[in-house]
């Protein structure tokens, strides 16, 4: 909402109190000021000036020679304005004159004439192209004949006002009017104010109900409905004063009857329509729900579609508004128009809403309907327009409004006592207090005992508990006299869960690993969001929930994987020539195993990380270590590790994975993840070069960890290595043989680690050597060394026999 | 004899003196000190001496043998440890060379702010709370006070799922959850810190997913004091111990009173300036008493509890603390921007 300063001021006296001053204190009491904007301040030297006569310039066709009377002289000046003419009042900077554009005039020849100062268009003087009234929006501008010849401008056109914008929050829509500001401004600044003049006299000659009836078909969405008729009115501009309020509060002037209506519509907070009487097609209005297949041309001029939920202003036959929002076509006040029909309404806010929604409109009109009007304000926003329609408008205002009326303008009162008032601040006001604020801000108020009865203003719509009240009291009285404390009383140890501290565990190990961190979007395009799934997921069938109306391809659908993200932050660095890069990142994947989503989807923690190019570089040491699977492997075995939990991994194969460099990652024999090498297709598509990636579902891992390692004693008593080699076919995985060593060789058997993978010269075709180094150890004693054998004899026999090796001698 | 003893302690104590390399020690070990050395033959004469001499000179005899040894590890250490330098000065290496890389990596610079605010209302008691991210109408609207077709659910433009469905908007929906949960009849002091969704273009200063972190106490007696004095042990610990707080009045439909909560600038100290707008505060959350409609919503006697909430984007208070001057950093996740904050 923009708020004139000078407009303001005819309710308020704010003699003592600067904008800056007045902004500032309307912020801290409750409507946040996002801005100042002064209008023209810097215009000196320019006077209304009186243009005698307007000749042709000798020399220039598209330029005149004018002398124009400024008062103490007069002045022979060239104008290239259109619409300059002789008669006129007009904008006369004169020589030593400063625009706001910062543009001094001074005395100069024009092809061999001289012109001693410029003529303005509004424009110039400095006001926003956009509110520039359209009668003068191409040339200079022409006051009403009985401007004073010699007075300054700035004072006539409001160039000095400072115009305040004020951030109405949807529980304040009382300060979406000037009344509504000047009651807050009068409670903040301790001041008395002035209400508007609603004195009208009527023509006792013509009777509102002999031209027009009103009927409501649809009470609930429309309870109050007045219709002022209003004769013979002439159309011209708009009192000057009045045109200057409305271009600084944002409006564009058209003439008087439009202005008027949007004159009030600022002044009350209560939007008005004014349809010509004549066009209007018959002498009823009939307000109902709008029909399917019903259409309306609107006033700018787009053909609309209607429907039952659009409540419509016809006149008995078809629509000629969308009630609260806009005006039809056919029924606009034009240059021709000479009888009004007046509409003063109350629309109910989820109806207009509705509208606004379906159509897209929104005005300042629909904008207050939908933030609620005041209800005492209706009817007297209609009278208030008609007496201005009579004094500038030369209207003839027929007798009694014809209305339908079933709205509901009663109070609320609230009780409130100073006690609790004090107790839910945390302070000792006086009851004085409490009822001086009451009173700053115009509310009625009775006593009984301790209580205190507000009758709250039916124009405060957002007031209606002991709450309201009380934020009321703080807000006038002032915040900054709040003492600070702490909660006293009930206490409890504060903390994280054990899950959240496993989180932050997980972060530390991840983070020290040497992986950066990173936070992508949850929302993905509808393909990502269904790629790289854990093998959880892939158990049963799973579908991405995807948005009703997503802003944008790129962020339609939730993630199952945070992969596709990832490798897209991978892109954006690697476009960026930083190409060693090694993420994690710990997020929800969305899971709905509905096909029509109707039940929140699952929602499971996933950490996840991506990592190419080098792992390790030391230049001028010749140290380069790209990353490769085992890097990548050795990162989640080090943190299932750090964690103290036993996972296996099983070749697998996976859609956007290389066939051959994929592990699944079981976690008591249930899959819970995978880690391996991006698919070189799919890695084409993502624009990343050689990546390997990890995921696993932590759900799984926080079932079954274990925050509190138990305590193991140090082994007292020495172990016994021994190594084998095994010579194996090739597609014998490793690990297997390793399980089956430790397998054969528990309880002794400690560790089981390969130091040596040999395949090549000196190898059999399709053979692998791998060595295995077993660590002998029991707690209690020392090994014999004979038991050891025997062990180490049975491995051999067994493993022999299980995979058809050899010891490699 | 007593003075060949002493003439082979010189002649000894010389030569060893001048020796060059171990080598030659070795050999003159044996020359004095040998089983064939000139001591040993001295001595041999020894049985000639009569009963009262043997004492002195045999004492005598041990103290050159004594003094003989000792010059001779002496100068052995000291002929070795020159060795030892000579060798040591020939292993000399390029300091300035640049050392192995060792790789950390790191947070996110907004999980670091997260766990700084847990962290700080931890130690005031409070427990932290999370909640889904696809939420229901009914928990992210209607819970707190804002029923369908209220103005006020303008303010959050929400990216819907279904009718019902919706990613959340605010964070709000957990302190529901958790009222409910706690069926009215135990006192709450929690934070909930997560991810929430809106409708809004990307931009410098907008993301449409971006994290809050909130909080709620509910007890008997709460007051708008006790908020004020959390919000101002909040805003010293994050921004500093000279700042101070101011709130102004606002709205919110879960709380009522609502407040913002500005702190003063800490780049002009509250003169104004560029940063601030020239206002000397900066606008850093907003907050309020819980409504009591929402307070019965979820069981809580609102005639017995009050409360307070509150309730931040953590990506506004990591950029006023950090300087950062684009929200999309956040998400962009440039290794150079994030290897700025990385606090392990």
């Amino acid at each position: 909402m923009l708020v004139s300063y000078n407009w303001l001021r005819n309710y308020v006296n704010l003699d003592n109190v600067t904008p800056e001053e007045l902004a500032e204190k309307i912020t801290r009491s409750g409507i946040e000021v996002e801005g100042i904007e002064y209008l023209a301040p810097k215009s000196e030297n320019i006077v209304v000036g009186y243009v005698k006569s307007c000749e042709k310039h000798p020399d220039a066709d598209k330029l005149n020679l004018c002398q124009v009377d400024v008062g103490e002289e007069s002045l022979q000046i060239i104008c290239g304005a259109p619409n300059v003419g002789s008669g006129q009042k007009v904008a006369v900077a004169k020589p030593g004159a400063k625009l706001p554009n910062g543009m001094k005039i001074k005395k100069v020849k024009l092809r061999g004439v001289e012109s001693n100062g410029m003529i303005c268009s509004l424009q110039e003087l400095g006001l926003d192209e956009k509110y520039i009234p359209v009668d003068v929006a191409e040339g200079i501008f022409v006051f009403p004949e009985d401007a004073e010849v010699g007075v300054p401008v700035q004072e006539l056109l409001n160039l000095d006002d400072a115009i305040l914008d004020l951030d109405v929050l949807a529980n304040r829509p009382d300060a979406l009017s000037m009344l509504g500001v000047a009651y807050e401004v009068a409670a903040i600044l301790n001041q008395p104010m002035e209400l508007p003049d609603e004195n009208l006299t009527v023509d006792e000659s013509i009777e509102a109900k002999d031209y027009i009836d009103v009927k409501i078909d649809s009470i609930e969405n429309n309870p109050y409905y007045g219709a002022f008729i209003i004769r013979d009115v002439e159309i011209k501009p708009a009192p000057l004063w009045m045109r200057n309020y409305l271009m600084a509060s944002g409006i564009r002037p058209i003439n008087n009857v439009v202005d008027i209506t949007n004159f009030v519509l600022l002044e009350y907070g209560q939007p008005l329509h004014a349809f010509d009487y004549d066009q209007f097609g018959s002498k009823q209005v009939v307000i109902r729900q709008g029909k399917v297949n019903e259409t309306m041309v609107t006033l700018d001029d787009q053909e609309r579609q209607l429907n039952e939920n659009n409540l419509v202003i016809t006149n008995g036959k078809e629509p000629v508004a969308l009630a609260g929002v806009m005006g039809g076509a056919d029924s606009e006040v034009t240059d021709e128009t000479t009888n009004l029909l007046l509409e003063a309404a109350y629309f109910n806010s989820a109806s207009v809403r509705h509208t606004v929604k379906q159509t897209g409109l929104r005005s300042e009109s629909s904008t207050r309907f939908e933030k609620g009007v005041d209800p005492n304000r209706v009817k007297r926003a209609g009278i208030r327009a008609c007496s201005l329609l009579q004094k500038y408008a030369n209207g003839k205002i027929a007798g009694g409004v014809v209305e339908v009326d079933e709205l509901d303008k009663s109070e609320k009162s609230v009780t409130v006592t100073t006690a609790k008032i004090n107790q839910r601040l945390g302070m000792e006001l006086d009851e004085k207090d409490v009822t001086s604020v009451l009173s700053r801000l115009q509310f009625e108020f009775s006593k009984n005992g301790e209580e205190i009865i507000v009758q709250v203003p039916t124009r405060r719509l957002d007031i209606s508990i002991f709450e309201d009240i009380l934020e009321e009291v703080i807000r006038i009285y002032g915040y900054d006299h709040l003492p600070y404390t702490i909660p006293q009383g009930w206490v409890q140890a504060g903390g994280l869960t054990d899950i959240q501290l496993l989180q932050r565990e997980i972060k530390n190990y991840l983070s020290s690993a040497g992986l950066m961190e990173t936070l992508t979007y949850s929302l993905t395009n509808e393909k990502d969001a269904k790629r790289f799934l854990t093998p959880d997921i892939e158990e049963k069938p799973a579908y991405s929930v995807g948005l009703a109306m997503p802003m944008s391809e790129e962020h339609s659908h939730l993630r199952l994987s945070l992969i596709p993200e990832m490798l897209r932050v991978l892109q954006h660095n690697v476009a960026r020539t930083q190409t060693d890069l090694a993420y994690y990142e710990i997020g929800k994947v969305f899971i709905s195993r509905e096909e029509e989503i109707t039940n929140q989807p699952i929602e499971n923690l996933h950490v996840a990380g991506a990592l190419t190019g080098l792992w390790h570089n030391h230049p001028w040491q010749q140290e380069k270590k790209p990353v490769d699977f085992y890097v990548a492997k050795g990162i989640v075995e080090g943190l299932f590790a750090h964690l103290e939990l036993n996972v296996t991994f099983v070749q697998t194969k996976m859609e956007d994975m290389h066939p051959g460099r994929c592990a699944e990652i079981r976690l008591n024999g249930k899959g819970i993840g995978y880690v391996g090498q991006v698919h070189p297709l799919t890695a084409k598509d993502f624009d990343v070069k050689e990546t390997y990636v990890f995921e696993i579902d932590l759900e799984s891992v926080f079932a079954v960890h274990q925050l509190t390692p138990s305590f193991t004693d140090i082994p007292r008593y020495p172990s016994v290595t021994r190594d084998i080699a095994f010579i194996l076919d090739n597609d014998i995985p490793a690990g297997d043989v390793q399980a089956v060593i430790k397998e054969i060789g528990a309880p002794l058997v400690k560790e089981v680690s390969i130091f040596d993978v040999y395949q090549g010269e000196h190898m059999e075709e399709g053979k692998k050597s791998v060595a295995y180094r077993l660590l002998y150890q029991d707690p209690s004693r020392t090994l014999k060394d004979d038991e050891v054998d025997a062990s180490y004899q049975e491995i051999i026999e067994k493993v022999n026999n299980q995979f058809g090796s050899y010891v490699r001698s | 004899m007593k003075e060949e003893l002493q003439a082979i302690e010189s002649e000894a104590l010389a030569a060893v003196e001048k020796a060059e390399d171990s080598q030659a020690l070795q050999e003159m070990k044996v020359k004095y000190l040998g089983k064939k050395g000139s001591l040993t033959t001295v001595l041999r004469g020894m049985g000639k001496l009569s009963k009262e001499e043997r004492p002195i000179i045999g004492e005598l005899a041990n103290n050159v043998r004594a003094s003989i040894t000792e010059a001779l590890d002496a100068k052995t250490e000291k002929l070795e440890r020159a060795a030892l330098d000579k060798q040591l000065e020939t292993e000399t290496i390029d300091v300035t060379l640049p050392g192995n890389p060792v790789h950390v990596g790191g947070r996110h610079l907004l999980t670091s702010i997260m766990e700084e605010i847990e962290d700080l209302f931890i130690g005031m008691g409070y427990e932290v709370k999370e909640g889904p991210e696809v939420e229901t109408d009914y928990y992210n609207f209607e819970k707190l006070n804002l029923p369908k077709n209220h103005p006020a659910r303008d303010m959050q433009d929400t990216f819907f799922i279904t009718n019902e469905l919706l990613l959340r908007t605010q964070t709000s929906p957990v302190q529901a959850r958790t009222m409910e949960a706690y069926q009215g009849n135990r006192p709450i002091k929690m934070i909930c810190p997560g991810k929430v969704y809106r409708r809004d273009t990307d931009d410098a200063t907008h993301s449409h997913q971006f994290r809050q972190i909130e909080g709620l106490v509910v007890d008997k007696n709460i007051t708008l004091s006790d908020l004020k004095g959390t919000l101002d042990v909040f805003a010293k610990k994050m921004f500093g111990k000279d700042r101070k707080i101011r709130l102004r009045p606002s709205f919110f439909p879960f709380t009522e009173p609502s407040v913002e909560m500005d702190v003063s600038c800490k780049v002009c100290n509250g003169e104004g300036c560029s940063v601030c707008k020239q206002t000397g505060w900066i606008e850093i959350l907003g907050g309020g008493m819980v409504h009591p409609r929402v307070l019965e919503m979820s069981g809580y006697d609102s005639t017995v509890y009050s409360g307070f909430a509150f309730g931040m984007g953590q990506e506004r208070i990591a950029m006023l603390k950090y300087g950062v001057n684009d929200i999309r950093h956040f998400y962009t996740n440039d290794v150079r921007f994030l290897s700025q904050y990385h606090q392990a």
